[in-house]
């Protein structure tokens, strides 16, 4: 596909060829958008070729947010399983990533609010229908829990609560890794939504990836073997979850196989298995391998997550990827009412 | 007047009990737009909406280009050319295809006769208060509410700009408003349904193809203006967000479209996305079931 499917193809919107298949008629992606007729389309996919819906107004903090809630998400189960089977080393690192990643998830999506002072109204309510809402108090709670488990685990203070915080830390930690899928898959971009079945376990496997590379980052080669194995299930799984992903999205995957999102795709892939390697086969005798190959791992999960933002915005651009499926929908509905 | 308590929304009328007004809404006949746009400046004038640039987009009379936070009327312009007379390689503005008809009348080739198979469409559009609402669905802090009148309006006050609802719509009505932050959209002139008036895009139609009024009376009289217009031959006359069974239960505000909707820039089949929310609620439990696993398998293989 040379053409890009930025607004700069808005020229073509209006092109088509007769006698086409409903999706492509629709203007859905594919090789034939590139031909120019003699015969005007009679039904056009958009209206000067501009978007239907509207493109996210989210800024870079929410891609680096789904970073650091990934690795306090899945840190805090590795904290408390490493505790619990007597590896303190691991235990008591794998608790200071889950703060770090706590401490600093709030910060990023209250600087990206419209109106930041009034970060508070987004605990006015718990909301079922909002993956937000039910996301701000898994961040909150397990922020709270996770900072007592950390204080425990460090300074010794908060006995009793500490421990409710490493449980309670661990317990929430796997739906604040994973409720970001849905927090992107309930919106009318079309490369989210139609993304929702894999985008949890994709984030899931990234976050795994994450907090296992930095655990291993941070603790001697000796003590650091879960990490490990946990960052390469990890990778195995995000890169799984993308692949299920992109072909079953076909043709609407199109944002990830060009522009930014491919960039970032490819980028993340390279980094995943490199870093995934590097742990596996050197990471257990020399610690430079494993922070080098935790640090790749964790460059691989930042740019997976920043591959499926901007894959969101190519899609909401271009109305064939909103049109299109729409369309198709509605021609299949009316094939299989009885005239 | 049963009837106005009709298409039932999650919270209207039920959780307003002996308060809940008529469902009120909009039916835009596009048929008898005429493009004038006295709904886009009476809206910015009542309700207060800033300027948001004076821009030259070179798509027809259209220099609005879509709804916005800024914006809350837009009358789309489209320029239709039929396959007839002489083809041209680019579909373009007019002043292109006048051009074109021009160069084909000095090199001899039969020229367009005037006006044949050109027409116009203008459409005046807004937001649709949906029956079934993704931006009120979405929005975390409450500050989407639906009102007694069964339209859905952004309380100012309390929304903090966490911008969910932007990308939720799926007519991309909600934006952003800069530098303020929050997200703004129609509210039906909520103020004025209030003191008993109609919205002020609605009063400043001068053709009457903004109609407000009980949802329930609207959908009759659409039904009555759609079979007129395709008896008169009128045949692509269709009503656009009148199906309760579609994907967002039926518009509060519906139209009266000459061509399918993505002419107009509307999507043909619009979803709440929310509808699919248990599944993706599934989705991730079994996700996070997955990463507790994982973190359990990693230390199947000892615990150091």
């Amino acid at each position: 596909m040379s053409a890009s499917a930025d607004g700069g193809s808005a020229g073509t919107q209006h092109r088509g060829t007769r006698g086409q298949t409903a999706a492509s008629a629709a203007g859905l992606p594919g090789r034939r958008r590139a031909e120019v007729t003699m015969v005007p389309d009679a039904r056009p996919s958009s209206y000067y070729g501009r978007p239907i819906i509207k493109d996210p107004v989210w800024t870079w903090e929410i891609p680096v947010y789904f970073f650091s809630g990934g690795v306090a998400g899945a840190s805090g189960g590795l904290g408390l399983a490493a505790e619990v089977l007597g590896n303190q080393r691991l235990a008591r690192r794998a608790w200071t990533s889950a703060l770090a990643g706590a401490l600093a998830s709030p910060v990023l999506l209250i600087s990206d609010l419209g109106r930041p002072a009034r970060f508070l109204n987004m605990l006015r309510m718990v909301k079922l229908t909002s993956p937000m809402s039910v996301g701000s108090w898994v961040l909150t709670l397990s922020g709270g829990c996770t900072t007592l488990a950390a204080a425990r685990s460090w300074l010794g203070w908060f006995p009793r609560l500490g421990a409710v915080g490493k449980l309670g830390a661990a317990a929430l930690g796997p739906f604040l890794a994973t409720y970001t899928g849905v927090l992107l898959s309930d919106t009318a971009v079309p490369v989210w939504h139609e993304g929702r079945r894999e985008l949890p376990f994709a984030f899931g496997g990234s976050a795994m990836a994450s907090a296992g590379a930095a655990a291993s980052v941070l603790t001697p080669v000796a003590d650091a073997g879960p990490a490990r194995r946990l960052a390469v299930a990890g990778v195995v799984l995000e890169g799984a979850a993308m692949e299920v992903m992109e072909r079953r999205l076909g043709e609407l995957a199109e944002p990830y196989r060009s522009g930014e999102g491919r960039r970032y795709a490819r980028a993340s892939r390279a980094l995943n298995a490199l870093g995934a390697a590097t742990l596996a086969l050197a990471g257990r005798r020399r610690r430079a391998a494993a922070v080098a190959g935790g640090a790749a791992v964790m460059a691989g999960a930042l740019c997976e997550r920043w591959a499926v933002f901007r894959a969101g915005f190519q899609s909401a651009r271009d109305p064939r990827y909103t049109v299109g499926p729409q369309r198709e929908r509605l021609e299949q509905r009316c094939a299989a009412a009885p005239a | 007047m049963a009837d106005g308590y009709s298409l039932e929304t999650h919270a209207w009328p039920g959780s307003y009990g002996e308060e809940a007004q008529p469902r009120m809404g909009f039916f835009t006949d596009t048929s008898v737009c005429i493009g004038c746009k006295a709904c886009e400046v009476a809206c910015k004038e009542w309700n207060g909406v800033p300027e948001d640039g004076l821009t030259f987009t070179a798509q027809s009379y259209d220099n609005t280009g879509g709804l916005g936070a800024d914006t809350w009327r837009h009358v789309a312009f489209v320029e239709q050319r039929r396959p007839l007379g002489v083809q041209d390689a680019r579909p373009g503005a007019l002043v292109q295809d006048a051009a074109l008809s021009q160069l084909a009348e000095e090199a001899g080739l039969p020229p367009q006769a005037d006006g044949e198979g050109l027409r116009w469409l203008m459409s005046s559009d807004v937001c649709k208060h949906c029956t079934h609402a993704a931006c009120l669905d979405v929005c975390p802090t409450g500050a989407l509410f639906r009102t007694e009148y069964g339209t859905v309006v952004v309380q100012e006050d309390v929304c903090n700009g966490c911008g969910y609802c932007i990308p939720a719509c799926p007519f991309g009505v909600l934006d952003q408003r800069e530098r303020d932050g929050r997200a703004w959209k129609c509210t039906l002139c909520y103020d004025r349904l209030k003191d008993g008036e109609e919205p002020a895009c609605a009063k400043a139609c001068p053709t009457d193809s903004i109609q407000f009024g009980e949802l329930a009376e609207l959908r009759e009289r659409a039904q009555g203006r759609v079979h007129e217009l395709q008896r008169s031959g009128e045949t692509e006359a269709r009503l656009y967000g009148e199906d309760p069974g579609d994907g967002v239960g039926g518009f509060g505000a519906f139209f009266l479209l000459l061509d399918e909707p993505e002419v107009y820039g509307l999507p043909p089949d619009p979803v709440v996305t929310t509808r699919d929310l248990p599944g993706m609620y599934a989705t991730m439990a079994m996700a996070a079931g997955a990463v507790a696993a994982g973190i359990v398998a990693a230390f199947a293989g000892g615990r150091r």
